[in-house]
């Protein structure tokens, strides 16, 4: 079943840290939708993503999630990484199973059906660090979906693959997410990435992190990268990025500061727009 | 370590049909040609020493000491039982000090990996306490325990105890973080955290540090057992000592040689069974 979910002027502050992270952030989350999250390095896109998780607690406001406040964490709501970060004495097939494990209520029925929908079924005994990274993520989904989550968090789940791995497994995920009925929210880098899974991308801002546009993407899923109006939303959400944060940055770049994070968050982002 | 490159080789060559000479040069090499080589050196070098010692009017009376009375008197000593007689009651206390010394050591270890405060806590108290040679116990552990016996396992136990807990320690903090955060949003409660992630994971760290605390718990079980006790390896070696039975004495330090050799063996396969690292 889907989720509503509502952030409530979340502000956080990190112990030791003169300025706050994230500043009086609102938003709503209806049942069903795909949020795709963008800003750049450093604006708190996994810091909000761990709160909506309840692996981290905000210093003001609350998550709720269908209006009860979320304060630990939960197989109700699932976190993926960049890396799979699977058990490596565990098998393919235990990897997945380990959330349900924990509850107590072992379903090989259920997992043989994970197994199939994320293409696994012949490496289920495997061990894990035989797998690609690809097929790596494909058992980190699995054991997500394992405990029936009402929502999905992805943090840049699959900025360490490669170009091919990492768009069939876009169109995969959203297409599991629209079927098993889930909420997802995704965190990325990739404006591509973003118009390929969401139906509303959410701009980000830094110091301090705060959500400061969004747009719609209202185009059909399974989305096809070579068609006119998804070349057209992209460009539009790239046009939107950059009035919106893009300017700041440039005016960083002209004080030529000298933190070198932002130098390095700079080369990224001039690389993805060249 | 050459029995498992071995077996693939050989794996290899019968793949291909017929037998692949150059990986069974090889394995005879690596499994068999070199040890031997090594113990020939060895036995050598004893042989030199007791050859000197029977030509020096000063020692030879210590001449049974060379590796022919030694080898000679070990046969005797086998086959009427002397030796496993001794060796038993030996096994015993090491491996009842070694239980202690995991029983308490993991979990400490498992506490300080996990948490800043016992670890920035402990670290004067235990560095402290790790430098005292364990024979530096002798007399409060003769005090403090009625038997013989409970004072041999304690100074086990006091030695064998900071391998294991240092190591296990380090295991923790190499634990990637992102495994508990999975673990904790799967629905992990402590124990299962326990039990299911962070066991498994650090294993391997545990037997190396049980591998380390076998090495000197058997150098402290020799001395330990000239105390009170009748019984053991250590008692054997003080007895043979005493009674000016140096081929005796020589058989027994082979024994104990040979015993930890395959006590450190035991660890090994240990250690290797519970690796979950990639091979290669
Ligand atoms: N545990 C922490 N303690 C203190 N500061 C932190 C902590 N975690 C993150 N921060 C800081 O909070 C800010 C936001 O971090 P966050 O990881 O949320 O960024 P992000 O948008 O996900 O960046 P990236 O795209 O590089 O992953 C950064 O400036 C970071 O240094
Ligand atoms: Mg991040």
């Amino acid at each position: 079943m889907s989720t509503n979910i509502s952030i409530d002027y979340i502000t956080h502050t990190f112990k030791g840290a003169d300025a706050p992270t994230l500043k009086d952030i609102e938003l709503k989350i209806q049942p069903g939708e795909k949020i795709a999250l963008i800003g750049r390095s450093g604006c708190g896109k996994s810091t909000l993503l761990h709160m909506l998780a309840g692996l981290l607690l905000p210093s003001e406001g609350c998550v709720r999630i269908h209006g009860h406040q979320v304060s630990k964490p939960s197989a109700k709501w699932n976190m993926m990484f960049q890396k799979a970060s699977l058990y490596p004495w565990m098998s393919v097939r235990e990897n997945a199973e380990l959330g349900l494990v924990f509850a107590g209520k072992k379903d090989p029925a259920k997992i043989d059906y994970l197994m199939s929908l994320v293409g696994l079924t012949d490496k289920a005994d495997a061990n894990v660090q035989s797998l690609s990274g690809g097929q790596q993520q494909r058992v980190a989904l699995a054991r997500s979906l394992a405990t029936s989550p009402d929502l999905l968090l992805l943090d840049e789940p699959f900025s360490a693959l490669d170009a091919f791995t990492r768009s069939s497994l876009q169109d995969e995920v959203a297409d599991i997410v629209s079927r098993e009925d889930l909420t997802m929210v995704i965190v990325t880098h990739d404006i591509d990435e973003a118009v390929a899974m969401a139906d509303r991308v959410l701009i980000m801002s830094a110091n301090p992190g705060r959500i400061v546009g969004e747009m719609a993407v209202d185009l059909p899923f399974p989305r096809n990268r070579a068609s006119v109006e998804f070349s057209r939303s992209r460009e539009q959400l790239m046009n939107q990025f950059e009035s919106l944060v893009g300017d700041a940055d440039l005016e960083h770049s002209q004080a030529e500061t000298v933190d070198t994070n932002k130098t390095e968050s700079e080369t990224t982002d001039a690389q993805k727009a060249a | 370590m050459s029995s498992t490159s071995s077996v693939t080789a050989i794996d290899g060559s019968a793949r291909e049909g017929g037998i692949n000479w150059s990986a069974v040069y090889k394995f005879s090499l690596t499994a068999i040609a070199y040890p031997l080589m090594g113990i020939a050196v060895m036995v050598a070098l004893w042989w030199l020493g007791g050859w000197m010692i029977a030509n020096n009017p000063d020692t030879s009376s210590f001449a049974d000491f060379a590796p022919a009375p030694a080898f000679a008197r070990l046969l005797d000593l086998v086959a009427n039982g002397y030796v496993l007689e001794a060796t038993i009651p030996s096994l015993e206390r090491i491996g009842l000090g070694l239980l202690w010394a995991a029983l308490l050591g993991v979990p400490v270890g498992v506490a300080i990996g996990l948490y800043a405060v016992v670890r920035e806590v402990s670290h004067v108290p235990f560095q402290f306490l790790r430098m005292i040679s364990p024979l530096a116990w002798m007399p409060i552990a003769v005090l403090a325990f009625e038997t013989w016996d409970g004072a041999i396992v304690f100074l086990i136990a006091v030695a064998a105890i900071w391998p294991i807990l240092f190591s296990t320690a380090q295991g923790v903090r190499r634990i990637d973080p992102l495994w508990f955060k999975v673990a904790k949003n799967l629905g992990a409660d402590g124990s299962q955290m326990l039990r299911r992630i962070i066991l498994p994971a650090i294993g391997q760290d545990i037997f190396a540090g049980v591998r380390l605390a076998v090495g000197v718990a058997w150098i402290v079980l020799v001395p330990a057992e000239y105390l009170g006790v009748t019984s053991g390896l250590g008692y054997a070696i003080n007895d043979a000592r005493d009674t000016l039975e140096y081929d005796t004495l020589a058989a027994m330090v082979v024994v104990i040689g040979i015993i930890g050799f395959f006590l450190d063996g035991i660890c090994v396969s240990m250690i290797k069974r519970l690796s979950w690292h990639a091979e290669g």
